[in-house]
């Protein structure tokens, strides 16, 4: 015998669950991944429609605009994260529940991630291609985008949470989120604006790596905290 | 000290010694900011570089001080009222965010008025401290938008508290944005480990001004508090007594 | 005297800035004293009506 009067799953089994149920759930609904792919594949594709076929132009700005599709794309989706919870009562569960809250969040944030900030990442250099951005840009770009949507689904988490059950949450979260992603946004398309011109990337990965930390590392706490002031 | 503390958190008590301590505030507020503008306009030599234009140093420094100081107190006052759940430590955050937000908007008014004629563009896009200082603003915004999309008071208070906090980050951003990045702006003249840059004929007038604002932002706040705590206990005994007195019948 | 307030040829600018600072602190000051009066007034309105309502 182990000892323990209860026998309470550990940390590892509480975030795997969760993360695990998300996945299920967005596995049943096929929309989740599908929705935000579209919309950053369209909004993508505005650009050229609206601006015209100027190859060079398209190039030098294909960095920016991928980057604001995706970070739009992430922003829609971030609506939804809690609201299924909160709406039908799993959101009480997963608050008194015997893991830590912060852990559940951020199990929460990996699964939203891996549903909706992954796959941009993977159909990023396809899209990256109808701009002609050379091929040797598109680790950079992977890269980039790999890191930003992380620090993404992390900082939306919180803004998801601040903002669950309000009237009109959506655009509320988007007007809190985007100060905070403004950093994410900058040196991500910058960084991959200059990896296109040949220079000298490092400092951008890394500021974006040091972010992506820093988002781990505080948003659970913030997010947990708004979670049991939201579902009061 | 503590008992006065504890007494200070006691909305009435709040509000009669605030009503005594804002004409004070505004007096010297209003000395400081006469020396400083008068002094700093008239008064000191032109800069050998920029010209008569450094004089918007007096206006732009203290806007921008203050963004920061408004942030700083609604940051500390928040963290009070979630950890100690101090109703008028809510009351603070939400009456500095407005002021914080006209002074984050009046440092990036003078501050383009300042570029264009010392860099040549009203903006500048690549520059962080700019940037950081204009995100600030969305934070402002942010605040106050969720406030008031939360129609109950104590969550209102507490979801926004937390947002506050989690946007502090930017305030070292702002500050050391000149020193990590290539930047427009130069490095720190004030804040500096070894004291200030700045020629002493320049370095008074915008002391005054630095100091002279504090105290009226101090003043708007503390008036705009006593609003606040007037409204959030409008329904409580001692409001009734201060708005209709009662009447003594012989 | 009127070099004074001419301000080398930066005088837009450095007058323009100013004349914003004071404008929006003299707009705080006094939206801040009518805010406190609205409020004091509104709630006078409603103790009154809960006084008649009594």
């Amino acid at each position: 015998m182990n000892g323990k009067a209860f026998n309470v799953p550990g940390l590892w089994v509480g975030l795997k669950s969760i993360i695990r149920r998300d996945l299920l759930l967005a596995w049943k609904r096929p929309g989740d991944v599908l929705n935000p792919l579209f919309f950053f594949a369209m909004v993508s594709t505005l650009f050229p429609l609206a601006v015209g076929p100027n190859i060079p132009q398209l190039t030098i700005s294909a960095p920016g605009i991928l980057w604001v599709a995706a970070l739009l794309a992430v922003l829609l989706s971030l609506n939804s994260l809690y609201l299924s919870d909160y709406e039908d009562g799993s959101l009480d569960q997963i608050i008194l529940s015997p893991q830590p809250l912060p852990l559940l969040a951020l199990g929460k944030s990996v699964s939203h991630w891996l549903v909706s900030g992954l796959p941009l990442v993977i159909v990023s250099p396809l899209v990256a291609m109808t701009f002609r951005m050379p091929i040797e840009t598109m680790a950079v770009l992977i890269l980039t985008l790999l890191l930003g949507t992380i620090s993404l689904s992390l900082l939306g988490s919180i803004g998801a949470a601040l903002t669950l059950g309000l009237n009109r949450g959506n655009a509320l979260l988007s007007l809190l989120i985007l100060p905070l992603a403004m950093p994410v946004l900058i040196f991500g398309a910058r960084t991959v604006s200059l990896a296109v011109a040949g220079d000298t990337v490092a400092a951008g990965i890394y500021f974006l790596a040091a972010y992506c930390i820093l988002a781990l590392s505080f948003a659970p706490f913030a997010t947990a905290a708004a979670l049991k002031i939201s579902n009061e | 000290m503590w008992k006065f503390l504890h007494k200070l958190a006691s909305p009435p008590y709040f509000y009669v010694l605030a009503k005594k301590i804002i004409p004070w505030l505004s007096i010297f507020a209003l000395g400081l900011i006469t020396y400083g503008t008068i002094s700093g306009l008239f008064f000191t030599p032109p800069d050998y570089q920029q010209g008569d234009a450094f004089r918007i140093i007096y206006v732009h420094v203290p806007a921008a001080y203050l963004s920061i100081l408004a942030y700083m107190i609604m940051a500390i006052s928040a963290g009070i009222g979630l950890i100690w759940r101090i109703k008028l430590s809510h009351a603070i955050t939400a009456s500095a965010a407005p002021l914080g937000a006209w002074f984050t908007f009046l440092a990036l008014a003078t501050g383009s008025i300042w570029g264009k004629p010392m860099w040549g563009t009203w903006w500048e896009w690549g520059d962080p401290r700019l940037t950081s200082e204009l995100i600030m603003l969305f934070l402002y915004f942010g605040y106050i938008a969720l406030r008031s999309a939360i129609d109950d008071t104590m969550k209102a208070d507490r979801a926004s508290a937390v947002l506050i906090l989690v946007g502090v980050i930017n305030v070292p951003i702002i500050h050391f944005s000149v020193e990590w990045w290539s930047s427009l702006h130069q490095g720190p003249t004030l804040i500096r480990q070894d004291g200030p840059t700045i020629d002493p004929t320049m370095l008074y007038p915008l002391l005054a001004m630095i100091i002279g604002f504090s105290l009226l932002f101090t003043a708007l706040l503390l008036f705009r508090v006593r609003s606040e705590v007037l409204y959030r206990e409008r329904r409580s005994r001692w409001v009734r007594n201060l708005l209709l007195p009662p009447v003594q019948s012989i | 005297m009127m070099e004074i307030f001419a301000m080398g040829e930066y005088s837009s600018f450095v007058w323009s800035s100013y004349l914003l600072t004071f404008l929006v602190i003299i707009f705080n000051a006094v939206h801040v004293r009518y805010r406190h009066r609205q409020i004091m007034n509104e709630i006078k309105r409603r103790l009154n009506l809960e006084k008649v309502n009594e």
